[in-house]
């Protein structure tokens, strides 16, 4: 694999980032693996997620924020208990893909982070989780249309899905704590 | 009476209403007060902490804050993932102070500090005790067989959650053995059931969820016993499209481990909602508990 790295400063400013969203310090990463070896998602990511932490460190913030890794992990958590450097990878992860959504380098093959948008679009809009409108409208925005549609007449059939939508009377509330959120993050 | 706050959370009001069902059924019998959190809203949940720390915390804090004004120290929360994402919220505010202040500036209220936050299973061995839970036992568990899985959320990270063994935990299989099962041992007590990928990227939870089915028939259990509707949905809900996958037949009934504990107490499977589980339970529990 051939690449070049990145200046020290960049390299130091791309760590900066990543401590300053989740607090992780990413350069104790020495490369054990165990992290690899425990992820039960490891066999559907590019790279493994020990090789992501490398590249972070080496400043290749295009190969980290282009791989399939970031948006393929599950967040379970596993590589957290288990790293011996006590790094806890999943927050490390959350922070490159909530760098990659800043940049807008989301990669148009991606389905998870438009899952991410849709669900926080439904709270947006009813402090709770539509779940119709989530399937419904992640089939259309992933271009899935017919997805899971036959598992519709046993859900609503047992009560497991509705047709209104849950809603919690300060929905508002919400909309304006979002607001409020990202007028804080842009600052 | 004990009393808590009740946050149930999107899931258990949708997909996992049996689970809001038998909690609620089990609590008044062992003699919990609930009182659901007026006006709460979604915790965030994955969504929201792959998008914004600050959202991922104010969220949870909101609910916190509303539970600390109902005047309760306590509040118990079903879903793993909402219960992990209020624990966290609460440590991360009290242990950063620049977080403290941003959350404060969201909500225009302090963030709440005080209120315990707590899981059902918790509740029952911590503070009911099982002791005082196999006493109440009207209907043993008769020898079955069953599988406790606790999923990813339940017990890491283990600096915030501060209960039962991340690797290895015990405390369902505990459960269970009071309650007269037989608490199997097994390899995958923690391994991810694919989680919130369960619309996004379901073939990973076919092949995750998969491999957790495998191993409890393996392991000989007649039912898997959970405490996260994400789990519950992704191993009966989608047990038969992972069925037709490996081809093979599994027809493992996965249950909240309230239901388990309901049935044991006295209440019967149409009490306890029973009827909404895909991979039906009735023959099981028929057969093994002389259930109706």
């Amino acid at each position: 694999m051939k690449c070049s790295i990145a200046s020290d400063k960049f390299r130091r400013k791309f760590a900066e980032q990543i401590e300053e969203i989740c607090g992780e310090r990413i350069s104790l990463c020495y490369q054990c693996g165990k992290c690899s070896a425990g992820c039960p998602v490891a066999y559907a990511m590019d790279y493994l997620p020990s090789q992501i932490t490398r590249f972070a460190q080496l400043g290749l913030i295009d190969k980290v924020m282009k791989s399939s890794t970031i948006w393929i992990c599950a967040s379970c958590q596993t590589c957290s208990v288990r790293c011996p450097r006590g790094i806890d990878l999943a927050k490390v992860m959350d922070a490159l893909r909530i760098l990659a959504k800043r940049k807008g380098i989301v990669p148009k093959e991606q389905i998870a982070p438009l899952f991410d948008g849709i669900f926080l679009g439904s709270i947006e809009k009813y402090g709770r989780l539509n779940e119709l409108s989530l399937i419904t409208k992640l089939n259309m925005a992933s271009g899935r249309p017919f997805k899971d549609v036959s598992l519709l007449p046993i859900m609503l059939k047992k009560g497991k899905i509705k047709l209104k939508p849950q809603k919690s009377n300060p929905g508002k509330e919400v909309r304006y704590l979002m607001r409020k959120v990202e007028k804080l993050e842009s600052k | 009476m004990m009393k808590v706050a009740y946050y149930p959370g999107c899931s258990l009001h949708s997909t996992a209403r049996e689970y809001d069902i038998s909690f609620q059924l089990v609590c008044r019998k062992l003699g919990i007060e609930l009182q659901e959190i007026p006006h709460w809203v979604c915790c965030g949940s994955s969504p929201a902490h792959v998008t914004s720390h600050l959202l991922s915390i104010a969220l949870p804090c909101k609910n916190l804050i509303l539970a600390e004004e109902m005047g309760l120290d306590t509040v118990v929360a079903p879903c793993a993932a909402c219960f992990n994402r209020l624990k966290i919220a609460k440590q991360e505010v009290a242990e950063d102070s620049k977080l403290k202040k941003e959350v404060q500036e969201v909500l225009g209220k302090p963030s709440a500090g005080k209120i315990e936050v707590k899981h059902p299973l918790q509740v029952i061995i911590e503070d009911v005790g099982l002791k005082k839970v196999e006493e109440m036992t009207r209907r043993k568990l008769q020898g079955l067989r069953v599988a406790s899985y606790y999923g990813c959320l339940l017990v890491r990270p283990p600096s915030v959650i501060n209960f039962d063994d991340p690797e290895d935990p015990q405390s369902m299989d505990n459960l269970v053995s009071a309650l007269g099962g037989e608490a199997l041992p097994w390899a995958f007590k923690t391994e991810c059931c694919g989680a919130s990928f369960s619309l996004s990227e379901t073939d990973i939870v076919f092949e995750l969820s998969g491999e957790i089915l495998n191993e409890a028939l393996e392991a000989g259990a007649e039912c898997i016993l959970v405490a996260c509707p994400l789990c519950q949905s992704n191993l009966d809900l989608r047990q038969k499209g992972i069925e037709k996958r490996r081809g093979k037949k599994f027809n493992l009934p996965i249950l909240y481990f309230t239901e388990l504990l309901g049935l044991a107490l006295g209440m019967s499977m149409r009490q306890l909602g029973l009827s909404r589980h895909i991979v039906n339970p009735s023959k099981l529990l028929e057969r093994k508990l002389a259930v109706t």
